[in-house]
């Protein structure tokens, strides 16, 4: 046990919280939580709603296992960690269910999937399982900020050019460009487009951090 | 790293799984009636979009209220069936039964024209999951007002473009008997329908086995209700 107490914002724990959002993006950087960010990333808003229920579950899960850290026995971690998740994963997708049906019809499986994402039973293991409650949390929040942040820029670019809105508000009719000949891109609407607009967020990060680039 | 006894394992694993159990179980029944709720207004709108009235999730309880006079269930036969409550009967469960043992609700609508209009479910297979809809007719029981076409898992952009409202509209006026009067439901046609077909509507070009799909639910769902259809037409007459 430490006998001097930290400070709760202490430059080492906001780094926990802001280092995810761009040096050590779970998605841009370590490649994990890749799966959803294709799925759901066609309209913003189901892509805000993802990223918030990845946070609740993240954040929680990463208190919870963090608090029980010295009591969860080495060799059943993995399973009570996987418990811990799926939890979690049923209690927000009901909550959605109740309270945010739309949504939840847009999410389907993919919020039942969040047990499967990567970066949740990564952040546990690796982190949760040897750090305090609290800096778990920042943990969690960090992280789950980062996914969410690539995932709300990819399905910006989505909606915007494969539907003609954002969020649901049909921005370019607005602007007249139809009139002009221009016409929506339905290949945006489409999987690979939110491969190859993730693929250009990493170019791009890396072009400016060239510390990221690997050898 | 503790070293943990078999019998500590097995204590703890016991103790997390029951405090799981109860949050889950405990989430599930109180949120139960909100979700139920949820479901019941997303079958009123898809009702009432088949006699092309939008509604959102604030007004359809209301708009159904209003635009929905009556409801009844009728067997295969013609025949009315007594004691079923229409917006109950759960169509994925009835187009398991054979047809001679389904309830096939009806939902008849008044609009402000004072025009009758005749709402019928529809529930099929598209290409990864369930397709379903309802269809409307007008009061001569054979032609189209309208339809609405909802699906889980089609393939956006293909097979889910069903559920688009440029593809329902083709339906509007088209007729499931042939001049005959014989029932020949719609035809979903692949390559375009005929231009002037009072029985067909185009497929959707890359989506051939949702269109097949469709076209297999509305042969399937509509033939039940055609000694009714049938009945009522004499009736008028």
């Amino acid at each position: 046990m430490d006998s001097e107490r930290e400070p709760l914002f202490s430059s080492k724990n906001l780094k926990l919280l802001t280092d995810p959002l761009s040096d050590n993006n779970p998605i841009t950087v370590q490649v994990l939580g890749i799966c959803s960010a294709l799925a759901i990333t066609v309209k913003l808003k189901p892509a805000i709603v993802m990223a918030l229920s990845v946070m609740a579950v993240l954040a929680v899960s990463n208190v919870v296992i963090s608090a029980l850290r010295k009591s969860i026995p080495p060799r059943i971690r993995i399973i009570v960690q996987l418990v811990v998740i799926a939890t979690m994963v049923i209690l927000v997708d009901q909550f959605l269910k109740a309270f945010a049906y739309d949504i939840s019809k847009q999410l389907s499986v993919f919020v039942g999937l969040i047990i499967t994402n990567c970066i949740l039973m990564g952040r546990l293991e690796a982190f949760a399982m040897a750090n305090k409650p609290w800096p778990s949390f920042l943990d969690g929040i960090g992280n789950a900020s980062g996914y969410g942040l690539i995932l709300i820029i990819v399905a910006f670019f989505r909606e915007l050019l494969g539907s003609g809105t954002l969020m649901g508000f049909p921005v370019l009719e607005k602007t007249g460009l139809y009139h002009m000949g221009y016409e929506n891109n339905g290949l945006m609407i489409l999987p690979p487009m939110a491969l190859i607009t993730i693929g250009i967020i990493i170019w791009i990060q890396r072009s400016k951090n060239r510390s990221l680039i690997e050898e | 790293m503790k070293d943990f006894s078999n019998a500590y394992i097995f204590r703890f694993s016991v103790i997390l799984i029951f405090i799981v159990a109860v949050l889950l179980s405990a989430a599930a029944m109180l949120l139960q009636p909100l979700q139920e709720k949820n479901v019941e207004l997303e079958k009123k709108q898809s009702i009432l979009a088949s006699i092309n009235i939008e509604s959102t999730r604030k007004n359809a309880e209301k708009l159904y209220d209003k635009y929905i006079k009556k409801t009844l269930v009728v067997d295969d036969q013609g025949n009315i069936k007594k004691g079923i409550d229409a917006f109950s009967v759960d169509m994925a469960e009835e187009i398991r039964k054979p047809h001679n043992k389904r309830n096939l609700p009806v939902y008849f609508s008044t609009l402000d024209n004072g025009e009758k209009k005749i709402i019928v479910p529809l529930r099929g297979k598209g290409l990864w999951g369930p397709i379903y809809g309802y269809i409307s007719f007008n009061d001569d029981y054979k032609t189209i007002y309208g339809a609405t076409f909802n699906n889980d898992k089609e393939t956006p952009g293909l097979g889910a473009e069903i559920s688009t409202r440029s593809f329902q509209k083709q339906f509007q006026k088209k007729t499931i008997f042939d001049k005959n009067g014989k029932f020949i439901s719609i035809l979903v046609k692949k390559g375009g329908a005929t231009p002037g077909s009072p029985n067909e509507v185009d497929a959707i070009s890359g989506g051939t086995l949702t269109s097949k799909g469709l076209q297999a639910m509305l042969q399937d769902c509509l033939s039940g209700y055609v000694p009714w259809f049938r009945k009522q037409m004499k009736q008028q007459k």
